[in-house]
């Protein structure tokens, strides 16, 4: 009987879950997509054919003026939204893999608070603003790996191994905290509270490419160990006690996903702000479209990641031109609708996480 | 096969083994059964990584302190009670889950890997649904994928923590016939905690006998199973019949408890 029925089946039919072709397609062309819209659309609108000419180095006819607005203004910016996007969805998406939880977002273990608090004594200290380009992104890079390493401190602290349980507690706990230092200097501080919001609520302004110099580094050691790590992740969902089982060392796992997605999340904080909701909505709509294997999700979370951001980066820029909407409204704004849509048009609601 | 000698664990400030002594040789199946909350699972998780704990085991003669995490799970393969299923995890990813130890740290399974988690699904009669999710599949399928994990996992010693818990009679005589079924063809030892104590005499070889984290009686199905030994480990009132040479346990209830409702 047995026989007979793998006889009949072509041995194609075996497949273990893996990253389709078109998957990666769809994820290529939504970047180039996104950045290709994000270098032609703005005050100055230009011809996406002469553009991409002359980034490809085929020479256009743009003007000097022209020129400079693609390369010098618009390509950082979309560079950084891409950086910041794919980044944040990617540490969201190992976060959700890593504790098991579906509402883990890359600011779980309190790295937004840390960093808004860093920034927020570096706005307040310097009086008139001039020290913040270069202070305030340092300040929240340190803010955001110190929050985490204290949540974690104080969740392994209870007894040896810090259970994902009581990590998310002390996570949740060191925010508050950190939250309500946050909010005391600023309020103590009412002439500099327009700063500190503008960089609370997120925002990709860039001078040249500083901002994605200082990014860079530290995204692509996440990409590189998060991305390494997207089986040991599918391993892990079955548990510890499972995971041990199968020869996996479960805790060291769980600390080098934790380390690298912190970093990740700590560095496209200090450059970008608290942008909202791209570390959730990013990975859970990958989930329900393409699949929940993390070798699927990670990946196409980092493509779809940047790009969205990328998308939401312009909607800011140019929605009420000139000023600047907050790019975390934006996201949150868009976003938290977009996601509600495809959680109702899945057919695969009955089960979450 | 598998060999420990004084095995302490502790989970939290409670002893829950407490110098655990046990010998398994090639190709045999015991079972290990013992009141709730006598260490049973404990044991099976110690021998699998789980907890820590102190005390010396020995697997195919190497010491596991010197075994790698990988190395051990190549050598012992666990089917878990209350197993995690992953949402959206398909049957064949699953069994694949099996792989691991086989595979390269951060790297993917291959073609062969595939083929072994192709003969472990045909074993189990599951090839039709290698592409089912886990998490819709019944209470038997599902215990015959959890088994098929294991398979893979390729390992000579397969622990299974009360693997007929949760099945109907029908379904656990079926898991356990093909457990048997696979230890011969596969040459597996096999070791499972058990509730259902006339199960655990008919299928395996020995019992052992667990309470308070201590073996206190370890031998055939005839001298571990009896009212004896039931009353003052379990608290519990049985009679022991005899159907072909295996012991049957029938819980009784006592006269006094039948008067006492109806008067």
């Amino acid at each position: 009987m047995t026989q007979t029925a793998a006889a009949t089946e072509p041995a194609s039919v075996l497949r273990a879950a893996r990253l389709r072709p078109a998957w990666i397609v769809a994820g290529l062309v939504a970047v180039a997509g996104a950045a290709v819209a994000g270098l032609v659309m703005g005050p100055v609108s230009l011809s996406p054919h002469a553009v991409v000419r002359q980034l490809l180095g085929l020479g256009s006819d743009l003007e000097a003026r022209e020129i400079a607005i693609v390369e010098q203004i618009r390509l950082p910016r979309v560079v950084l939204g891409l950086l910041v996007g794919s980044t944040l969805a990617l540490c969201g998406a190992s976060y959700q893999g890593v504790f098991r939880n579906p509402l883990a977002d890359p600011y779980l273990l309190g790295a937004a608070a840390g960093a808004g608090l860093g920034v927020t004594i570096v706005i307040v200290g310097a009086a008139d603003g001039a020290a913040t380009p270069v202070a305030a992104p340092v300040a929240a890079f340190i803010g955001a790996l110190a929050a985490v390493a204290l949540a974690y401190a104080l969740g392994a602290s209870g007894g040896g191994r810090a259970s994902t349980a009581s990590l998310i507690l002390s996570g949740v706990a060191v925010a508050s905290f950190l939250t309500a230092l946050q909010t005391y200097v600023q309020q103590r501080n009412q002439d500099t509270i327009r700063q500190v919001y503008s960089w609370i609520l997120g925002r990709l302004s860039t001078a040249g490419w500083a901002e994605v110099r200082l990014l860079l580094p530290y995204a692509v050691v996440t990409w590189v160990v998060l991305l390494a790590h997207r089986r040991v992740l599918d391993v892990l969902a079955v548990g510890d006690d499972e995971a041990a089982a199968l020869g996996l060392h479960p805790h060291r796992s769980r600390i080098i996903v934790i380390v690298a997605a912190s970093l990740g999340t700590a560095a496209a904080v200090s450059v970008s702000g608290l942008i909202a909701f791209v570390g959730i909505i990013v990975p859970h709509t990958v989930r329900l479209l393409a699949g929940r294997s993390h070798r699927v999700v990670l990946p196409l979370s980092m493509l779809f990641g940047g790009a969205f951001l990328c998308l939401a980066d312009l909607l800011a820029r140019t929605l009420s031109s000139p000023a600047e909407i907050p790019i975390g409204v934006v996201t949150a704004f868009f976003g938290a609708p977009f996601f509600v849509l495809v959680l109702r048009s899945s057919r695969r609601m009955g089960v979450t996480a | 096969m598998i060999e420990c000698r004084g095995v302490v664990v502790r989970l939290g400030d409670k002893l829950v083994l407490d110098g655990v002594d046990l010998k398994v040789t090639r190709g045999e199946w015991v079972s290990i059964v013992g009141p709730n909350g006598a260490g049973k699972s404990t044991l099976l998780r110690y021998l699998t990584g789980g907890v820590r704990g102190e005390g010396q085991v020995l697997l195919e003669g190497r010491c596991t302190t010197e075994l790698s995490r990988r190395e051990r799970a190549r050598l012992v393969a666990l089917v878990p009670q209350a197993p995690v299923v992953p949402a959206g995890m398909t049957v064949v990813d699953y069994v694949l889950l099996g792989r691991t130890p086989h595979i390269r740290p951060l790297s993917m399974e291959g073609p062969h890997d595939l083929d072994l988690a192709r003969d472990a699904l045909e074993h189990l009669d599951l090839l039709p649904f290698a592409d089912r999710e886990v998490a819709t599949l019944s209470g038997g399928e599902r215990q015959r994928v959890l088994i098929a994990r294991a398979l893979a996992q390729g390992a000579p010693l397969v622990l299974l923590d009360e693997p007929t818990t949760a099945l109907d009679v029908g379904h656990q005589q079926q898991v356990l016939e093909l457990v048997d079924a696979l230890r011969r063809r596969h040459d597996l030892t096999v070791v499972t905690t058990m509730h259902d104590l006339t199960l655990a005499g008919q299928y395996a070889e020995r019992l052992v006998l667990i309470d308070a984290g201590r073996v206190v009686v370890d031998g055939p199905a005839d001298e571990v199973l009896t009212e004896a030994n039931l009353a003052s480990y379990y608290g519990a009132k049985v009679r022991i019949i005899h159907d072909g040479g295996r012991p049957v346990v029938l819980p009784i209830r006592e006269q006094r408890a039948v008067h006492d409702r109806s008067s």
